[in-house]
């Protein structure tokens, strides 16, 4: 393994990884995925893309390329300096002004993160993954070069291209769970600082992920969604769902759209009507058989929940929020609530909160509490019996450390799982580990970085679920359902399922928390879960 | 000579109290922030705290009187500050350093706060309240203070040797030693002081004694005086030095919880809030990046409304 020796390190050895893992040195998963050898490959970044672009590890996220004049050097430095300036300003700033002093002026240094943070375990404890490895070079660049303070309060460190350049590529080595916080003995948020490094870069520089921006926020705000999907395109999208759903349930459904004055509209995340189809043709059966008012929306953006801006840019963050206001204002909607989504409901409830004001306030809740409270209002018959097979939750990080909506899904499961079948993770609830797509990791798959997080961010998430398992049978034809109520955490754990072949060997299925309510609907046909690898 | 003890001895109070005053008022004065809480909030009532739920978990959660319980965050602050709970669950080895450290300072803090008082008493009430309060305050402060400058200079080693550890050696800074170096020696003159001299803590009573009624006489003879001097002069300078530093985290972790990782209170419509969240979406943005579209003086709002759909 190798690994950087100092945070000086940053700034040297241009073209020269800093750090890289073996993957043959890593802490073996459980069985039956504990041989290391037998490991899929993990694909190595081409001399072309080493060649072109910054180099810090094993893979490349930001594809910052290499400045070629003195200029550009210049530019780099002179960008993020300025940037870094504009972090401390009220004006430019003030949506996190005091949580990122505070992470700047009163971090102790003591390493307590670095145990919590899954990537860092994962990778052996390489010293470039540690929380406070790249908080540290900020902080040291912010003293020194913008406070004018001796080195010897806060350290030292060489400003050049380098240490710019890498330092927004190891922002993009962070899945901004924010576990590393939930330690921190007085309050230092290291996972924030991740994402102050990728404002200075996305809103001072122009410096992003293709995926997150130009393919994600960009074109969100653009077509209405980050899947390109159009208003026409949903609709009959839709439709197709609402005929499938029917076919698999034996009870014809029509999803509502655009209805003025509804109770409720529902704002799933695109990436569920493209990929997960029987997501929201379960919600749209459930809300049915409940009675509720409730309406998607056909105007671009009110049908994807997306808002990629809370990763990287307030900005374009802010630009969503109003939008998704905007268009549930017009409908003149009691309420919105959100799909299976977790970042999608972070953004919208807790962030967008001091954002809309008005008659774009309007209130927000989670499809979490919406179905708990279907279920316990008991006007859906269910029948335990038909999802008797292995279940465990996973947490997402946004619903549950960063907005403690813990317990409905739990209810839920209660409700609609037979006694002894569901187990949880260790640790979960608030303590729980991300699934290794978080902050935008689950869309990124540029060079082999979909390999890279597949090895390092979504290793501790594989590893609980085949713990979680691990009193079961591993025999494929004995099936285990991984719950997952959000998007983008399946999205991330079916590559992941996908990088082991954990389906075909070991049984492994995932799905939201929906289908499970819908599978044990007794009015339902039996097998809305079809165990089918999609 | 005697005078300029008392004097910075005075300055060495004042200047603590005004910048801790400075340095809360400098966070308490930061603008409104996006929320960005972090779970288990502890003030969150119905039960909810103890396994890390909010109200988020209500339906309609805006049309629901909030459950907010002080007695929650006092459950989990007054351990906290105490005996530096999330350190010992997170990070035991640190732990075992930094609470004799921490648990140090609260008991030379306590110390000082009785010698203070006892002061008081002697130099303003009857001979009858101060005789026993000075008798109890004498049998008291061997405990107290020695107890505390012991802890205090061993945690402070165990930190000071734990930063020279190939672990955190990289991440520290010629400061970071300084601060402890400074404690371990101010702490240890007081200790020799203590030890040596003053065991009953008579003499040192009895400068405090002079400090709060202005009586500026002279603090000792020989050695008990040179020493006594020498740990007025150190503890009057830390304490001073203290607030300038990161070590002033005791006043930026209360804002650390109570304005961030507990900061939960919705912005419900019509509510007080908005009023303040209008005014910073009117500011405006320098940002550069093409995408932003700012030009320093189109606010928040305009480039947050501005059609993206070209």
């Amino acid at each position: 393994m190798k690994q950087p020796n100092s945070v000086k390190d940053m700034g040297k050895n241009p073209g020269e990884p800093l750090a890289q893992i073996n993957p043959l040195e890593q802490i073996p998963l459980p069985p039956p995925f504990d041989k290391l050898e037998d490991e899929p490959e993990f694909a190595q970044l081409s001399d072309a893309a080493r060649e072109k672009y910054v180099v810090l590890d094993d893979t490349i996220a930001v594809n910052i390329e290499k400045p070629t004049t003195k200029e550009d050097e210049d530019k780099l430095v002179n960008g993020f300096l300025s940037g870094l300036e504009k972090l401390m300003s009220v004006d430019d700033n003030w949506t996190f002004l005091q949580p990122f002093e505070m992470s700047m002026e009163h971090c102790a240094k003591c390493h307590t993160c670095s145990d919590a943070c899954p990537i860092y375990e994962e990778s052996g404890e390489n010293e470039l993954y540690r929380p406070v490895y790249r908080s540290e070079i900020i902080r040291r660049i912010y003293f020194k070069y913008i406070k004018k303070a001796s080195p010897a309060l806060h350290g030292d460190i060489d400003l050049n291209w380098e240490t710019v350049a890498r330092l927004i590529e190891l922002s993009y080595r962070c899945n901004l769970c924010r576990r590393c916080a939930q330690t921190c003995p007085i309050g230092a948020d290291n996972a924030l600082l991740s994402r102050e490094i990728r404002k200075i870069a996305s809103m001072e520089m122009g410096i992003v992920p293709k995926e997150i921006h130009d393919d994600g926020s960009v074109l969100q705000l653009k077509v209405g969604s980050s899947t390109g999907m159009t208003p026409m395109i949903l609709k009959d999208n839709i439709e197709f769902i609402d005929e499938d759903t029917a076919e698999r349930t034996g009870i014809p459904i029509e999803t509502p759209f655009d209805v003025q004055g509804a109770d409720i509209l529902l704002i799933h995340n695109a990436g569920e009507i493209m990929a997960w189809p029987e997501n929201p043709g379960a919600f749209a059966t459930v809300f049915e058989a409940a009675g509720l008012s409730w309406t998607l929306s056909s105007d671009a953006i009110g049908y994807d929940g997306i808002n990629y801006g809370v990763w990287y840019d307030d900005v374009q963050f802010a630009r969503v929020a109003v939008r998704h206001a905007s268009i549930a204002k017009k409908l003149g909607v009691k309420k919105i609530v959100l799909g299976e989504c977790g970042h999608a409901h972070k953004a919208l409830t807790v962030i967008a909160d001091k954002i809309l004001t008005g008659d774009l306030n309007i209130p927000r809740e989670s499809s979490m509490v919406t179905l708990r409270d279907i279920i316990r209002s008991g006007v859906l018959k269910l029948d335990k019996s038909r999802n008797d097979f292995p279940v465990t939750l996973h947490d997402p990080c946004n619903l549950v450390r960063l907005m403690g909506i813990v317990s409905p899904q739990r209810e839920i499961i209660d409700a609609v799982v037979p006694e002894g079948r569901f187990r949880e993770m260790a640790p979960h609830g608030v303590e729980n580990y991300c699934c290794g797509g978080g902050s935008g990791f689950a869309i990124m798959s540029g060079h082999n970085f979909q390999d890279w997080r597949h090895r390092m961010t979504g290793r501790r998430k594989f590893r609980q679920i085949l713990e979680a398992f691990s009193d079961e049978s591993m025999d494929p034809s004995h099936m285990k359902y991984l719950c997952a109520p959000c998007s983008n955490c399946k999205g991330q754990i079916r590559d992941i399922i996908n990088y082991y072949d954990a389906f075909e060997t070991a049984g492994i299925y995932y799905g939201g928390l929906v289908e499970l309510i819908v599978n044990a609907m007794e009015d339902v046909q039996p097998g809305f879960i079809d165990w089918e690898w999609h | 000579m005697t005078t300029l003890v008392y004097v910075v001895a005075y300055l060495g109070m004042v200047f603590f109290l005004v910048a801790c005053i400075a340095r809360f008022m400098m966070w308490s004065k930061m603008p409104m922030h996006v929320r960005w809480e972090l779970y288990p909030v502890a003030h969150e009532g119905g039960g909810k705290a103890a396994y890390g739920g909010s109200y988020l978990e209500e339906s309609d959660w805006w049309t629901k009187k909030r459950e907010v319980s002080l007695l929650g965050e006092l459950k989990v602050m007054v351990p906290e500050i105490l005996f530096l709970v999330a350190l010992r669950e997170h990070n035991k080895k640190l732990w075992i350093r930094s609470f004799p450290f921490h648990f140090g300072l609260y008991l030379v803090g306590g110390a000082t706060a009785l010698l203070i008082f006892g002061g008081l008493v002697a130099g303003y009430a009857p001979e009858s309240i101060a005789a026993p309060v000075t008798k109890f305050i004498g049998l008291v402060m061997p405990i107290l203070g020695g107890a505390g400058l012991i802890l205090g200079i061993l945690g402070a080693i165990g930190l000071f040797m734990r930063r020279r550890g190939r672990e955190l050696r990289d991440y520290t800074a010629p400061a970071d030693l300084f601060n402890l170096v400074f404690f371990i020696v101010a702490f240890g003159v007081a200790l020799v002081t203590f030890a040596g001299f003053d065991r009953n803590f008579t003499l040192v009573g009895t400068f405090v004694t002079n400090l709060v009624t202005f009586n500026l006489a002279p603090i000792g003879e020989g050695a008990a005086g040179v020493l006594l001097t020498l740990s007025v002069v150190l503890l009057a300078l830390l304490v001073a030095y203290i607030p300038t530093t990161h070590m002033s985290h005791f006043i930026g972790k209360y804002f650390a919880y109570h304005s961030i990782r507990w900061s939960d209170e919705p912005n419900l419509a019509g509510g007080k809030q908005e009023e303040t969240i209008h005014e910073l979406l009117s500011r405006p943005v320098t940002w550069s990046a093409p995408h932003i579209n700012a030009d320093g003086k189109k606010s928040w709002l305009d480039v947050t409304l501005e059609d993206q759909t070209k």
